[in-house]
């Protein structure tokens, strides 16, 4: 058997880091088995029409090591990246559940900790954890906490957020700088935990999509760069809104410790993990005016255009601050940290 | 793509585009009087990725062809020593300690990354020194540090087995992979005669550890190279510097990393690699078959900290698929790109080939930036 046939017989890592081998499992064998006309709307949440109401959908699954990190836990993790996926979609809030797997031999503080940062998280939005359950596994790693959580919200009347919308002239706006996230966990695991080291920027999008209201009609799509960073986000909405994306380095905030540690393991800060940034494709008509919106809310102060759409079939491509321009390309393997 | 942009021009630094300029001249200049590109080496796999995230590549590719060379330590790693690797992460109460661009690196029938999925112990490090205190936090494994790199990492490793000796430590070893980087270049220099390289960029972390005198042997094949550093800025620079002295027909080394390698390097670093290793009499590289005095085992004082000395390891006949071009890519004879499987049955998750693995390795840097 080839090396290729063994690779796809057993699950490994990569297959969990929504590159090219999680495609390939989606294609090959849930969308299979699961297809229906909601989970074909590959939004970050499934729209349900209920009675003439849009409730919007969403679930997530939050494994991270380490349990806590500077800027957030998991529990705080797993409350804001549910709410932002319904957010993104242009769904308010209304109701979670909870589930965790723990491992046998994790402290009981620990999890006291995490549940309580899952409570203060949700208190502050108002979005309660409605229903939950509890499995215990034996894990050789106490570490190895898994929380899911599944989200439902209404969708505000008149949106329609989608990648068709997305036409040549849009421009493209990202709500913060990005990777803070990635880079802070990576940081951690480096064990670099000086005041100079980067910090999560785990946060939830609630307060932030409700100023974009009045913008609601200029927007034609939001996301959450999470899990293969802005580079990722940009290329999937690019593929589905069969335009270009043409981004400007220069525009891109980057923090200057999220790219000493990219830096140092040889990884894009661009592929790294927001957990609190919204991602943004409008009318270039209200791009100035969504920018100082954006600026006035807390956490979104550095928002920036960072590029506008052209016509095309799927690509980002990348001005550099020499002038350079070059593709970004889908990320296939977990970004893995080098040698020298 | 659109051409209609509402950016403000300033994105051209002040300093970095006079250089630019410069380049942009000269380049015209040779293409017109050589009536070709200019063809040039970066040695490093650290260097292809910073050409081509900067965009460099692509704005001097009308007059310069830059090929990637030997120096990604993944690309050049005999998939025999891979087989070995993976053996010893299926030893009971192993546990491998490794960079984490070795994970995905293919032998003969099994990947390190397959091993952790099949529940071996492998752990990833981002110091060599981490490895040290995997053994000391786990008395009961056998922890095996897999010492792969270059001059650049080799003093990492040396420190990290002096630690070791220095814990008294018995459940530590290392599996010495480290290979040199002159002497791979005088190989692919006496390899191929014909090689119609103009120049060679090389790597300035080598060169802070060696001196920029390693290369002083170059010249001895009438190419003129240059020292080069990673910023922006010291990309540039070595550029330029080289084509002056290609403009001149001068066999010369350049040093346009000065402020950090010096001619005589880290004599400190030098020192810990001379009192923890010794230069093997050959080592076999990938793509370029065995070299004499090309790579380093440990000294003897410390056999017992050397995992080929301790371990049984065995190496499959494991044949290397006959598309893969691999070989041929890091001796600047073939681009990524006119390999067959490059981007279809090879990519970054589906490697046949070690130079699809590191997103420095010569292929990974044109599959991710070009």
């Amino acid at each position: 058997m080839s090396e290729k046939n063994q690779l796809q017989d057993i699950i490994i890592s990569s297959h969990g880091d929504g590159g090219l081998l999680t495609h390939r499992l989606l294609q090959e064998i849930f969308y299979p088995s699961f297809n229906n006309k909601w989970l074909q709307q590959e939004g970050d949440a499934a729209v349900l029409n209920l009675n003439g109401l849009r409730l919007a959908m969403t679930t997530d699954s939050f494994v991270i090591s380490p349990l806590f990190f500077k800027g957030g836990d998991i529990g705080k993790l797993a409350v804001c990246g549910t709410v932002n996926d319904l957010v993104v979609s242009g769904a308010k809030p209304l109701w979670l559940s909870a589930a965790f797997i723990l491992p046998t031999g994790m402290e009981q503080i620990d999890l006291k900790k995490i549940v309580k940062s899952m409570e203060e998280t949700a208190n502050g939005l108002k979005v309660p954890i409605v229903t939950g359950d509890t499995k215990v596994v034996d894990s050789g790693d106490r570490d190895n906490l898994f929380i899911n959580t599944t989200g439902i919200g209404l969708v505000q009347p008149g949106i329609c957020f989608h990648p068709r919308n997305i036409e040549p002239n849009d421009v493209v706006i990202v709500s913060g700088s990005v990777g803070d996230h990635g880079a802070a966990i990576l940081a951690q695991r480096l064990q670099f935990d000086g005041n100079s080291s980067p910090a999560s920027d785990c946060a939830p999008l609630v307060e932030l999509s409700e100023k974009m209201k009045p913008f609601y009609d200029d927007i034609k799509v939001m996301r959450d760069p999470t899990r293969g960073g802005l580079a990722t986000t940009l290329i999937e909405l690019a593929v589905a809104g069969r335009i270009d994306l043409v981004l400007e380095e220069e525009a891109i905030p980057v923090k200057t410790e999220v790219s000493a540690v990219a830096d140092i393991l040889g990884v894009d800060p661009y592929y790294l993990a927001s957990e609190g940034r919204a991602v943004l494709i409008a009318r270039a008509a209200a791009g100035n005016r969504i920018l100082k919106t954006l600026r006035s809310v807390a956490g979104a102060e550095s928002s920036s255009i960072i590029g506008v759409v052209g016509e095309g079939e799927g690509a980002v491509y990348l001005r550099t601050r020499l002038g350079g321009t070059r593709r970004l390309k889908m990320l296939s393997g977990t970004p893995l940290p080098r040698i020298c | 793509m659109t051409e209609d942009y509402n950016f403000p021009p300033e994105r051209f630094d002040s300093i970095a585009q006079p250089l630019l300029d410069k380049i942009h001249k000269l380049g015209m200049h040779l293409f017109e009087k050589k009536g070709r590109k200019l063809k040039v080496m970066e040695v490093c796999g650290t260097h292809t990725v910073a050409y081509a995230r900067s965009g460099i590549t692509e704005l001097v590719s009308e007059y310069f062809d830059l090929r990637s060379g030997p120096g990604c330590p993944i690309c050049v790693t005999h998939q025999a020593d891979i087989d070995r690797i993976i053996s010893l992460a299926r030893k009971e109460d192993s546990l491998i300690v490794t960079f984490g661009d070795m994970l995905r690196v293919p032998g003969s029938n099994s990947t390190l990354e397959k091993e952790l999925a099949r529940g071996r112990r492998i752990e990833i490090c981002y110091s060599p020194l981490d490895a040290v205190d995997v053994a000391a936090r786990n008395p009961s494994a056998k922890v095996i540090l897999i010492g792969i790199g270059f001059e650049t990492t080799a003093p990492a490793i040396a420190a990290a087995i002096e630690s070791a000796e220095s814990a008294q430590l018995t459940n530590f070893w290392v599996y010495p992979v480290l290979k040199l980087v002159p002497p791979a270049l005088r190989a692919l220099l006496d390899l191929d005669k014909n090689l119609s390289m103009d120049g060679f960029l090389l790597p300035g972390h080598v060169a802070t550890i060696l001196g920029s005198k390693a290369f002083e042997f170059i010249p001895g094949y009438g190419l003129p190279a240059v020292v080069t550093g990673f910023e922006h800025l010291d990309l540039l620079t070595g550029l330029h510097d080289l084509m002056l002295l290609i403009a001149e027909n001068k066999a010369a080394v350049g040093n346009a990393y000065s402020h950090v390698a010096k001619p005589e390097g880290n004599i400190t670093a030098q020192r810990l690699m001379e009192h923890c290793y010794t230069v093997e009499a050959t080592t076999l590289w990938r793509g370029l078959g065995e070299i004499s005095a090309s790579g380093y085992s440990l000294q003897s004082r410390y056999d017992s900290f050397n995992a080929r000395l301790n371990f049984k390891t065995e190496a499959h006949d494991g044949t290397i698929n006959p598309l893969c071009i691999c070989g041929k890519v890091i001796t600047g004879r073939a681009t990524p790109r006119q390999c067959q499987l490059f981007g279809r049955d090879c990519t970054p998750s589906t490697p046949v080939g070690p130079c699809m693995v590191s997103p420095e390795g010569a292929c990974g840097a044109h599959y991710h930036y070009m």
